[in-house]
């Protein structure tokens, strides 16, 4: 993974709560065997009309939307399935940080180990974000805040382990594999006492 | 020690080293089990690291997702929806023997949908920690096994290092007292459940079921409770092992034998939460109050009884689900025309379920224009259920009997409703779209389900069963 240290964009906002991965990305569309290549899919059956076409009343398809790569979405954004294609395709589509006053757990980490954002905000945060679409953010990982065009700052949480990892584009498989001695030891104490 | 809950004795007896401020716990996995879908990312990772799958016998493969519920033709061929689900099914085989994983593929009698499959072999044990990229993975939680949901990049950790990363999420307790009323079951409770505490009313903690109404269920029952704790944000459900959990999994060819089973269920008796023990958060719900139950709109909390009105949007974005669903405020589920009945899924497909399914059906025949699937969950749910004759209620009824597979739950093998159906689905997930583009899920029971498929509406099962008695 590389490092995510900071992320600067205009908000695109999609207010709908409980925005589950099916809508992210419908399962009919996680037969590949690949991470790559799923932009094309992200939001699919919302982004676009019958005809293949671009769907005008889909908020990210608007003018003022394209080129966001901050995304404010509705209270308990990515719920359902586990599905690590989610936040792949969101990657894919140009999304870097997703914004929420509650995110579901499993995407969640899905989404910060592959360096997108999914930032938790209190709610009067979150309610002004919802309806202040298109300003100017600047997120800074290290001092785990967000400042506003008006110099303001928004402080939020993030699990010390993942603010690390992403700073230093930290590969957890590889954190994990240091604990060889410890797990090889873990197991030698099972099997004994079984 | 301090009295502790069933949930912190097994991440206790998990932590190969504890979380600090810096770092997560680094957790022990006991049993990893691993589907088409969300795997083939996770062994080229491992593949691309030149790095070996740590433990092939703690690990179990099946394909249930992209799998056709249509039989091979004539010449062998098998009915994908697309090459690229024959693909991925095909390198979830090459994968397993590459990687020494024992697949039940389609050549294995026990081939089946993941969390059918884990239980029916035993493998599913109390005390477990058991994972899978897959959210439904919460099912096996019903034996007392803390069980869970992953993506495929930890995926590829469980691989390599039969461990995850994991901060200790919180504990929250369901006390369910009292009896379920008779034609009430464990689906109406849990759609019931998520009804009270919401759709994100469980993110961040493991669920306990816990009380008198929980520990009345069955197994397959307990299952569909704890398979729907996720619908709820929970990652995982917990309900402790008791007579009725060791019963069940006796004589299982992945449970332990002889002296080794004794000692087993002597280990298991001691998984329940300590007198005294604390919850950060807990609730009571009343059993006997719980009627037959359904969704009304496109998240699993938006459930009420069938016969109560459907309230009114609060704001525009239960409006917009509403206006989706075509459910009108103020006015009952119940009497809904239905346009598909689909019974099947990780959270109904067990030989129980066909059966509730079939004492509803049996005799009866489906309403004209609605197609109906019953897919079981698993090669021996569908042997015991021809055994019984079950099928062939099904096909006297007018319904369809597929093989196993995730079906129509998922719908990414082809098995689909067209825009605008209404589908009563036994499954776990009425969101927008899930069960095809603009196709629209109502949530219920198996019984409710084949209830609706013989009305050709949204039916109360109960008036089908006093039939039938009388």
């Amino acid at each position: 993974m590389k490092p995510v240290t900071r992320i600067h964009s205009r908000t695109a906002v999609l207010l709908d709560e409980n925005i589950d991965t099916d809508r992210i990305i419908p399962a009919r569309f996680l037969t590949t065997t690949e991470r790559a290549g799923l932009g094309k899919f992200c939001f699919n059956d919302w982004r676009y009309r019958q005809d293949g076409s671009d769907n005008p009343d889909f908020p990210l398809n608007k003018p003022e939307a394209k080129g966001c790569s901050i995304l404010v979405a509705g209270r308990n954004f990515g719920c359902g399935s586990s599905r690590e294609h989610a936040p792949w395709a969101l990657l894919d589509y140009g999304i870097q940080a997703v914004l929420c006053s509650e995110i579901a757990d499993i995407f969640r980490g899905n989404a910060l180990k592959n360096g997108l954002l999914a930032i938790l905000l209190d709610e009067a945060e979150h309610r002004w974000l919802l309806k202040n679409p298109g300003i100017e953010l600047s997120i800074d990982v290290r001092e785990q805040a967000i400042e506003l065009p008006d110099g303001g700052r928004i402080r939020f949480q993030l699990e010390a382990f993942a603010r690390h990892c992403l700073l230093n584009g930290v590969d957890q498989l590889g954190f994990l594999l240091q604990h060889h001695d410890a797990i090889t030891h873990y197991e030698q104490t099972q099997e004994k006492a079984a | 020690m301090s009295a502790r809950t069933l949930f912190e004795k097994i991440w206790d007896a998990h932590v190969v080293a504890p979380e600090s401020a810096d770092t997560p716990a680094v957790l022990y996995i006991d049993l990893h089990l691993v589907h088409e879908v969300t795997s083939p990312q996770a062994f080229s990772e491992l593949r691309s690291r030149g790095l070996k799958l740590r433990r092939p016998d703690r690990t179990l493969a099946t394909l249930d997702h992209s799998t056709p519920t249509l039989p091979p033709a004539a010449n062998g061929e098998r009915p994908y929806a697309n090459a690229e689900a024959k693909a991925q099914v095909a390198q979830l085989e090459a994968n397993c023997r590459e990687f020494g994983v024992q697949l039940y593929g389609w050549d294995s009698s026990d081939r089946g949908i993941v969390h059918v499959i884990g239980p029916e072999l035993g493998a599913t044990q109390p005390g477990m920690t058991i994972v899978c990229g897959d959210s439904h993975t919460s099912t096996h939680g019903a034996f007392g096994a803390l069980a869970f949901g992953i993506g495929t990049t930890e995926v590829g950790h469980v691989m390599a290092t039969q461990c995850l990363l994991q901060r200790k999420p919180k504990t929250f307790a369901i006390h369910v007292d009292g009896k379920l009323p008779r034609g009430v079951g464990a689906k109406d409770l849990i759609l019931h459940i998520i009804g009270e505490i919401g759709v994100d009313g469980g993110t961040g903690y493991v669920l306990e079921y816990r009380g008198e109404a929980i520990e009345a269920l069955s197994m397959e029952e307990r299952m569909t409770v704890c398979n729907m704790s996720i619908e709820a944000g929970a990652r995982a459900g917990l309900i402790a092992p008791d007579e009725t959990t060791f019963a069940w999994l006796k004589g299982r060819p992945r449970a332990p034998q002889g002296a080794a089973w004794d000692a087993a269920v002597q280990a298991w008796r001691g998984l329940r939460s300590d007198e005294g023990a604390k919850y950060d958060r807990e609730v009571r719900i009343d059993a006997s109050q719980i009627r037959p139950t359904v969704t009304y709109g496109t998240h699993p909390g938006m459930a009420i009884a069938m016969d109560k009105p459907v309230p009114a949007a609060r704001n525009a974005v239960e409006q917009r689900a509403l206006d989706y669903m075509q459910a009108k405020a103020n006015q009952p589920m119940q009497g809904t025309a239905v346009d598909v009945v689909f019974i099947g899924s990780c959270t109904n497909s067990r030989l129980s379920d066909l059966r509730e399914a079939a004492n509803v059906m049996r005799g009866r025949h489906v309403a004209k224009g609605v197609r109906v699937l019953v897919v079981p969950g698993s090669e021996a749910v569908r042997r015991d259920a021809e055994k019984e004759g079950l099928h062939e209620v099904f096909l006297a009824a007018g319904a369809e009997w597929r093989i196993p597979g995730c079906s129509m739950c998922i719908a990414m093998n082809g098995d689909l409703a067209q825009p605008g159906q209404l589908v009563v689905s036994t499954s776990n997930r009425n969101f927008e779209g899930r069960q095809g583009k603009g196709a629209r899920t109502v949530l219920a029971s198996p019984a409710t389900a084949a209830a609706s498929a013989i009305a050709g509406a949204i039916a109360d099962p109960r008036e089908y069963l006093t039939e039938v008695a009388a």
